[in-house]
């Protein structure tokens, strides 16, 4: 006990600074989970969204889609796995959204063992339930996982079904009406991926795109730690750029606004990236404000050294 | 033999492989390459699985550190293999209704789609979101403006952090058109699209000196090292 006194005794004649510096690190974990529960609270509530002004990137991403004709083959790449799905999933669903409401075909591909996952309950959420005219094999197409990375995009470049020989239903690719005149990734106008890493975005700059610049445009959405590592390709050999959940929301801003009916609420499902743009403030604000805090501790305990 | 061997596959493959982009004679053998690297790749996760298999039941056996987590690991390997190998609640294809395991791992209902749905999206979810608890503790504890190259990466943080939200529209929408590339969502897109640009497209460039550098030592096998240790 007397122990315990002279520590508090000790605890309380420090100064102010020190014993900031010294908060144990849990009370920081509550601040965030604050920080992050409350406007996710608030924004379930009242459903109200923050607005969003769309980027260059983002605009070009939206721009890509829109300006193909109808019923011309895209490649869907799912190069990301559920740990990153809280970042990617939301812009991945607005791709897939815009894609089956400009009746493009799309074929879905996996560099990730856990991608073609991911690829398929996009597709449960978006085209089963919303575009349920679509038909697989005819409209879209899930080719599933492939392993190889790299290998895989260089046998794209020359043999499509020997990359990828069958879908994940187990139907040969030969069988499968979208792809019967598909012999080399070059022939699909657009490729999109969204990408957490390696094998991803940058990999397919490096091995597909460069190859085919003049042929083929590339959009990509990527999480924010490999966003810049990816800008120095934006925009020649990425037509266009999707950063992490900022991008998301601005991109699944303007797909809402083209896809809206007067009367109509936009369903939950497709608002994902604007409702997590809440939680994302506060606790870029939380983290402003922490580093704020550390550096004022820093000078005073710096004063004190020097006084 | 078990350097020089894997050495000359190597140098075939390499020099096939390069070779390949800039001879169109040469394209088949690139072709050919990229399939057995395919056949590699799908067995290094039958190498992949035992190597785990393997650590983790030494662990086991040596009752080391933290050897419960080892049960649960192989435990969840087994189940998961087991589950997968076997096409539980999977349905036969319709194309083939005689075969019995000619249905998809991921078709809706089975009993894998179910792992992946309640077990491995939750868990590697929280995992991932677990960072932004330590990140912040790092920002309030690490984040000092020591030296002038730390108050440039403060200040970047600020535009960056403030701009990537909508903090920046509102603290600096009110700039006039004139000073709108003040705005700090317009300042981000600077920092993002000008300086780390530039800073990446040169450590870009120094790493594929270095990887073009390594690959040539590799090629003409000078640089042996990835061969490991070994009688030669």
């Amino acid at each position: 006990m007397s122990g315990g006194n002279v520590n508090s005794t000790n605890a309380s004649a420090r100064p102010w600074f020190e014993r900031l510096d010294r908060v144990d690190r849990r009370w920081i974990f509550l601040l965030m989970f604050l920080a992050v529960s409350g406007p996710i609270l608030w924004i379930g509530v009242t459903g109200k969204t923050l607005p969003e002004a769309p980027t260059l990137a983002a605009r070009a991403v939206f721009q890509e889609i829109n300006q193909l004709p109808a019923r011309s083959l895209v490649l869907i790449s799912f190069d990301y796995d559920p740990a990153s799905a809280g970042e990617l999933q939301p812009m991945a669903t607005s791709l897939v959204r815009q894609c089956a409401a400009k009746n493009l075909r799309m074929v879905f591909i996996a560099l990730w063992p856990l991608g073609s996952q991911v690829a398929q309950q996009t597709i449960q959420d978006v085209i089963r339930d919303d575009y349920p005219a679509l038909k697989e094999g005819d409209d879209f197409v899930n080719m599933g996982y492939q392993a190889g990375n790299e290998a895989v995009m260089k046998l794209l470049l020359t043999d499509f079904a020997k990359a990828f020989p069958k879908d994940s239903r187990g139907e040969a690719t030969s069988n499968i009406p979208i792809l019967k005149d598909v012999k080399m990734v070059s022939q699909f106008p657009l490729l999109i991926s969204v990408s957490a890493g390696y094998p991803g975005s940058k990999e397919w700059v490096q091995y597909v795109i460069s190859a085919y610049n003049e042929k083929m445009n590339f959009v990509t959405g990527c999480t924010g730690v490999s966003a810049p590592q990816l800008y120095p390709y934006f925009p020649q050999q990425i037509a266009g750029l999707l950063g992490a959940i900022k991008g998301a929301a601005e991109y699944e801003s303007m797909v809402n606004e083209s896809l809206a009916v007067d009367g109509v609420a936009t369903a939950p499902k497709y608002l994902q990236a604007q409702r997590r743009m809440g939680p994302q403030l506060v606790a870029h604000l939380l983290m402003v404000g922490l580093i704020i805090v550390g550096n004022v501790i820093f000078f005073a305990r710096k004063r004190r050294g020097a006084a | 033999m078990k350097r020089i061997i894997p050495m000359w596959i190597a140098i075939i493959g390499g020099f096939a492989m390069m070779l390949s982009s800039f001879v169109p004679l040469a394209e088949s053998a690139g072709e050919m390459f990229a399939d057995v690297f395919n056949v590699v790749a799908a067995i290094a996760f039958v190498l992949g699985a035992g190597s785990l298999a393997k650590q983790h039941l030494e662990k086991l056996s040596r009752r080391d550190a933290g050897w419960g987590y080892s049960i649960i690991t192989l435990g969840s390997f087994l189940i998961t293999l087991f589950i997968g190998l076997l096409k539980i609640g999977i349905h036969p294809n319709p194309s083939f209704p005689q075969a019995a395991y000619s249905g998809s791992n991921d078709a809706e209902g089975s009993a894998w789609s179910w792992i992946y749905e309640y077990m491995i999206t939750p868990l590697t979810s929280t995992m991932f979101a677990l960072l932004a608890f330590f990140v912040a503790s790092a920002a309030f504890r690490a984040f000092r403006a020591k030296n002038t190259e730390a108050i440039l990466l403060l200040v970047t943080a600020f535009i960056v952090l403030l701009g990537r939200t909508f903090a920046g529209v509102v603290l600096t929408g009110w700039f006039p058109d004139w000073a709108s590339g003040l705005r700090l969502e317009n300042l981000s897109i600077y920092v993002m699209q000008v300086f780390n640009t530039a800073g990446n497209r040169a450590i870009m460039i120094g790493i594929a000196l270095g990887v073009a550098a390594t690959g040539l030592r590799i090629l003409f096998g000078i640089d042996r090292s990835w061969l490991g240790g070994g009688d030669a």
